[in-house]
């Protein structure tokens, strides 16, 4: 009997290392090419070229710093500033548009109801990019092309936000606290704003940071839509700095220190309103 | 009746900027897109006349369809998503359930390593590979090299795994979260009765806790599916000025594009766009109906 006991605590033991051992297998892999990122961002063009990656002698983050924010006078952080806007601005007002969509949907019955939801359903399944050069196309006739109007009106529409605001709202809005605020005398728009907001934050904050991440990583579409410098995302920008790299290669520090920089908003984010994001997705898959 | 047609307003209200929006993003595109699709500019006389369009029907298909470049594509593409795609999904699948296994401690740090590759613009996370495939600067490459695997990943069979690698690295601690909350929601009252049933940690995994969320795993299949059509940004940054095999119409995607800002021959770009969408409409639709008969059948 003991020795059963022992060879079961052994085999557990056994166990217990091959998972987290693989595991740790799996964030060495996830996280090398990021410590690389970080160490990379510290080293001149001579440093990055010589190829001892992982470390931090010949320290030069400083100096790549203010080449960054002075190259150019500062584009760099002009292209900041609109990934924010662009990211920031656009998820808002799309999210707010998908919540309202996706409440709708689920609180309310008329005709046509899950026809017209199976058209947002199949808008999750539209490929963005084959849709680019059309949009692009019609900007171009309608005049916008080349304005940041051309990057921010179409990341306002988010069939996916809607599918999912619809789960959020039949799991976290009971009916009946809607009920009790009609019998108030609410308004249905009072309704919603006041109670339905408030009980969908956290699904509110998924839609957000799903939207939020498209946003800042966009690439096809500014690419498509963007000639002026003076708009570009972040993207858009490094990938212009990138092209000149293989010519120039003062460029490589600039690169890859704006890449970093570029890194920390979503970290920032994801890390911040993990406990939200993360009880919004569990809401999500359950249904 | 009152507060019907006071329910119908809200309903109006609250789901007219989006529907309006949605008119003008996505149908509005895609009508227009299947509209330019049918005609071709045309040199007039002697090309002094400028450009003028001609309807030409199906032309713009028949030439997409004909151009070995693009077929090629077709066939990349088919070669990533044989790969990938059972990759992604084993692999975030096996992550989300060795997390969920009694057995796993950190789960919380282990949870937000695996995802903060998806923090990082797939622009950059293409950037950091392309250094870490890049010999003489990577010190991946060296400590192949020192292990004796030699391998180019800019040759042409090394094409596909450096693409893939990246996507990988990009998507599969996103996919993983959404696996592990989809099991985090399992009632474990379901596992605990497998477990005094005398199912091992193996058998609870693969014939309890897999079937359980079925549903996510077919909405990440989709997402994946949509996802590895529209490759573009990865293969691009591999193939500007790495001397790699990557060319400037790799992919289907690749192709629209320098269809349409190259050679500006829209017509031609949109034939190809209209093609790669009806294309991942076909897949979207065989990975729900052969996911939804598999599960009918367990």
């Amino acid at each position: 009997m003991s020795s059963r006991r022992t060879s079961t605590t052994a085999g557990r033991w056994m166990s217990k290392t091959a998972v987290n051992g693989a595991l740790v297998l799996a964030v060495l892999y996830m996280l090398l090419p990021l410590v690389w990122l970080v160490t990379a961002a510290t080293k001149d063009t001579g440093g990055l070229l010589a190829g001892n990656a992982f470390s931090f002698e010949d320290f030069n983050l400083g100096a790549n710093l203010s080449a960054l924010a002075t190259y150019s006078d500062g584009v760099y952080f002009r292209w900041y500033l609109n990934s924010l806007l662009y990211a920031g601005g656009g998820a808002v007002v799309s999210s707010l548009i998908s919540v309202a969509a996706g409440y709708a949907f689920d609180k309310y019955r008329f005709r046509g109801k899950e026809k017209l939801f199976g058209a947002v359903l199949l808008g999750v399944l539209v490929p963005t990019t084959a849709l680019a050069l059309p949009m692009y196309l019609l900007a171009s006739e309608v005049g916008i092309v080349n304005t940041y109007w051309a990057v921010l009106v179409p990341v306002l529409v988010h069939p996916f936000g809607v599918y999912l605001a619809r789960v959020f709202s039949a799991g976290y809005i009971p009916d009946e606290a809607l009920e009790a605020a009609r019998i108030d005398g609410a308004g249905e728009l009072r309704v919603f704003w006041s109670i339905g907001m408030r009980m969908i934050m956290p699904g509110f904050v998924t839609v957000f940071l799903f939207q939020f991440t498209a946003i800042w990583n966009n690439f096809f579409l500014p690419l498509v839509m963007l000639s002026d410098q003076k708009l570009f995302p972040l993207s858009l920008g490094l990938y212009a700095w990138n092209s000149n790299a293989h010519g120039e290669p003062e460029f490589y520090p600039l690169v890859v220190t704006g890449s970093l920089l570029a890194v920390v908003p979503l970290i920032v984010a994801f890390v911040s309103l993990q406990r939200h994001w993360k009880a919004g997705l569990t809401a999500g898959s359950v249904k | 009746m009152k507060a019907r047609t006071r329910t119908h307003a809200a309903a109006g209200v609250l789901l007219t900027p989006f529907f309006v929006l949605f008119t003008l993003v996505m149908v509005v595109p895609i009508g227009y897109a299947v509209w330019l699709s049918l005609f071709t500019e045309k040199q007039s006389g002697l090309g002094f006349g400028g450009t003028e369009t001609v309807f030409s029907g199906l032309d713009n298909y028949t030439a997409a369809l004909g151009d070995p470049a693009f077929r090629e594509g077709f066939a990349v593409l088919l070669g990533y998503c044989v790969f990938y795609i059972p990759l992604m999904i084993g692999g975030a699948l096996a992550l989300a359930l060795l997390i969920d296994s009694t057995l796993a401690r950190a789960r919380r740090f282990f949870q937000l390593a695996l995802f903060l590759p998806h923090a990082v613009p797939g622009i950059i996370a293409a950037l950091i590979w392309v250094y870490l495939y890049t010999p003489q600067l990577s010190p991946v490459v060296d400590a192949m090299e020192a292990g004796g695997i030699g391998f180019d990943f800019f040759a042409p069979e090394g094409a596909l795994p450096s693409v893939i690698n990246i996507a990988l690295w990009e998507w599969l601690g996103y996919n993983m979260v959404i696996f592990y909350a989809a099991l985090q929601a399992v009632d474990r009252s379901v596992l605990e009765a497998a477990t005094v049933d005398g199912a091992g940690a193996w058998r609870t995994a693969l014939s309890i806790k897999v079937p359980l969320i079925r549903a996510s795993v077919v909405m990440v299949a989709l997402f994946t599916v949509i996802g590895s059509l529209q490759l573009f940004t990865e293969p691009l940054i591999i193939n500007k000025g790495t001397g790699s095999s990557v060319t400037s119409t790799w992919t289907p995607n690749m192709y629209a594009y320098t269809a349409a800002f190259d050679r500006n021959d829209y017509g031609l770009a949109a034939a190809a766009s209209v093609l790669l969408a009806l294309t991942a409409a076909l897949l979207s639709f065989a990975v729900t109906r052969f996911t939804g008969r598999k599960g009918r059948k367990a």
